[in-house]
């Protein structure tokens, strides 16, 4: 009896939860309202993809589709070479039997029984509907790697995420360094020229850097890619913000014993410095594995696509192979969806304090 | 001496990793040492950021020159060399219209058509992203369950490459996508999305919010939680409304985070290519083509590659950013002001 009046409590309080005193606000209402069709809106699209990606092609092309992946059960029947898709069929006599159909032929399916291959029957199509059960379509996932190449552009994806990530940290640090801890002629004049070229994206600049990377010969190699966005001045202005706020005895105390600045810079401010580094090493891995525009101007070749590139080339063809297509998309989300998972407070307050992504 | 604590596995793992990242730092300090002894500690502070501005100055700065000096010039040649200097034309070219109002009547219908399409995508995007992003923001603000976890819902597609957001909505709004599915199923005719020009624009500026409201609802919120909480009780305690109270405290509280992010937002919307280029490819027709797109298409896709028009309109985009930029500047100055 207890039990049920506290039941009740929990329930009455969570329906009518609300802030301060008073009665149910519209808004609190609103409130749950909207927060369910968020869910619903964010999340559906990507529950949906991930769905589809495991349906056969002859799924996908259901109208309306069906929810989970199902597969038509076939099966092998004794003086057929390939295994027969398995119908349910209502014959003229009403009987409803388990059949596999040979051929069709215009509105008349020919038919015959696994269990005795001597029996054929002619049954309009109306008469019969497919067998299913649920089935997981991993062929999609293991074929475009086999036959596309999409391994080479995964590898393409993570050389470019990883050399791009690791020039970037090294080179925007060693700056974020040299802006932060010491006092020298032109210190400022710097500053807002890294500042400056924040003003200026690819978009605008896409011919001359297309020259540039053409003289240094880069054109469908992966250095074209790396080498133009290394150096962010988001990264520069976030490690030099963080910088500015360690204590200075420490270096100080450092060149008293002798170090040398750059044994200073890596053994004593890089360590300090990892936090911000690590949100840097975030935003970057980010940039490098979203990647579209530029990639489409300097890759033309499909050896040297990233996964974004095959992706796009592979819908953009005229018989758009969706099965695959599904599949490599949820396999281009993955590592998003890992890092963050793990990481979400450090990605959030990153761009909460930095204004950037 | 006290036996030193053994290490365990993931300690020494780690230090296996490092083992090269130590011996590329220490090999470094040879020659780097030798130029601290030779130039002093004043020369360190220029070679410590020699790297990264000889990257800027390389991919950013050199570029920003040569392309007004392509812009100055005609054929199809790459090499500056070989490229004829032409003085304006490509600049009297682009802007060469009977009646600006009529994209048609232009010389070059399709870049205005690219600026058309931007305007009215930016105009409708921005619109409805910061109304979104603040009503979410607000939301996710008040005292609900679960509220990392929510933010997080709507945080998500940030962080979703451009070409995975197009081809998870494209798979939606096929011809016999779920949504067509769901429409005939209320007794409605199936919709061809990307037949129709206004749809495709529907779902451009759709996709495009869906995609980056997170990143302004973040700012918004921290925008939020940084009004001081006594100014919401004392409005309580005097039994204003909840209507007033919005009115009156959150939003001009909240105006300046408003601003940056009209800005941020105007400034991305005005240079939006990826989703959409892979969502419609610019179609119908070229109803959903951009002025990124006019670039891209003009310097790198056309059989004939224009790069002096590309780069003269990319020099006009240039222009329209730099004056949002300084928008930007003076709204985040208030914004720390304020």
């Amino acid at each position: 009896m207890a039990d049920a009046t506290a039941h009740r409590r929990t329930i009455g309080t969570l329906l009518t939860a609300r802030r301060g005193r008073g009665k149910l606000h519209w808004t609190d209402i609103f409130t749950y309202l909207y927060l369910a069709f968020g869910i619903l809106l964010m999340f559906g699209p990507v529950v949906w993809l991930v769905l589809s990606s495991f349906k056969t092609p002859a799924g996908l092309l259901e109208f309306p589709p069906t929810l989970l992946p199902l597969g038509q059960i076939s099966a092998e029947v004794e003086g057929y070479d390939k295994p027969l898709p398995i119908f349910r069929a209502t014959l003229e006599d009403g009987t409803e039997m388990e059949l596999a159909q040979v051929r069709r032929i215009g509105i008349v399916s020919q038919m015959v029984d696994p269990a005795n291959p001597d029996q054929t029957y002619k049954v309009p199509i109306s008469n019969r509907t497919p067998v299913r059960e649920f089935r997981i379509a991993s062929e999609n996932y293991t074929e475009p790697l086999r036959k596309f190449n999409f391994g080479g552009y995964l590898w393409n994806s993570i050389i470019v995420t990883v050399v791009a990530t690791a020039i970037t940290l090294l080179i925007n640090s060693m700056a974020a360094y040299g802006l932060s801890i010491y006092e020298f002629r032109g210190r400022n004049a710097i500053m807002i020229f890294v500042i400056g070229t924040l003003m200026i994206p690819i978009t605008v600049i896409l011919v001359p850097v297309y020259l540039v990377v053409t003289s240094l010969d880069m054109v469908n190699s992966l250095w074209a890619v790396i080498l133009p966005g290394a150096a962010t001045p988001t990264g520069v202005f976030l490690l030099r913000q963080y910088m500015l706020t360690l204590p200075r005895d420490l270096i100080e105390a450092a060149r008293m014993d002798r170090a040398s600045e750059w044994q200073i810079y890596w053994r004593v401010v890089l360590p300090l410095a990892l936090p911000a580094i690590a949100v840097l090493a975030i935003f970057s891995i980010m940039w490098r594995w979203n990647d579209f525009l530029w990639p489409l101007i300097v890759l033309n070749r499909s050896e040297v696509y990233t996964l974004q590139l095959g992706l796009n080339a592979f819908q953009g063809e005229l018989d758009v192979q969706w099965h695959y297509i599904l599949a490599m998309t949820v396999v281009t989300l993955i590592p998003v969806v890992v890092v963050f998972g793990f990481l979400q407070r450090f990605i959030t307050t990153g761009i909460a304090s930095s204004g950037m992504k | 001496m006290s036996p030193k604590p053994s290490k365990t596995a993931s300690e020494q793992l780690q230090a296996i990793a490092a083992w090269p990242l130590q011996m590329f730092f220490r090999l470094l300090d040879i020659p780097l040492r030798g130029i601290q002894k030779m130039g002093g500690i004043g020369s360190m502070p220029y070679v410590f950021l020699l790297p990264n501005l000889a990257f800027f100055g390389m991919f950013v700065i050199i570029p920003l020159f040569i392309n007004f000096g392509f812009s100055l010039t005609g054929g199809t040649n790459l090499f500056l060399q070989d490229r004829v200097y032409v003085g304006g034309e490509q600049y009297s070219f682009l802007f060469e219209c009977e009646n600006y109002m009529v994209s048609a009547t232009c010389q070059e219908d399709r870049f205005w058509k690219g600026i058309f399409n931007t305007a009215i995508f930016v105009l409708f995007q921005v619109t409805f992203l910061v109304i979104f992003s603040l009503i979410t923001a607000i939301i996710l603000n008040r005292k609900i369950r679960a509220r990392g976890f929510f933010r997080a819902v709507f945080f998500f597609p940030v962080l979703l490459s451009p070409v995975v957001v197009a081809l998870i909505w494209k798979w939606i709004l096929l011809r016999d996508g779920i949504l067509n599915a769901f429409l005939v199923t209320l007794g409605l005719d199936k919709i061809l999305f990307f037949v129709s020009p206004e749809w495709a624009m529907f779902w451009a500026v759709f996709v495009s919010i869906w995609a980056h409201m997170g990143f302004y609802t973040l700012i918004l919120l921290a925008g939020l939680q940084a009004i001081p909480p006594d100014l919401y009780e004392a409005a309580e305690m005097d039994g204003t409304s909840k209507e007033r109270v919005f009115w009156r405290i959150t939003l001009p509280l909240l105006w300046p985070n408003m601003l940056v992010v009209i800005v941020l937002a105007l400034i991305k919307g005005v240079q939006i290519f990826d989703e959409v280029y892979v969502l419609t490819g610019g179609g119908p027709g070229t109803a959903t083509q951009f002025i990124v797109q006019y670039i891209y298409n003009t310097g790198f896709t056309n059989q004939v590659q224009n790069f002096g028009l590309a780069s003269a309109s990319s020099v006009v985009l240039g222009v329209v950013l730099f004056v949002l930029t300084m928008l930007q500047l003076a709204a985040t100055r208030r914004r720390n002001n304020g």
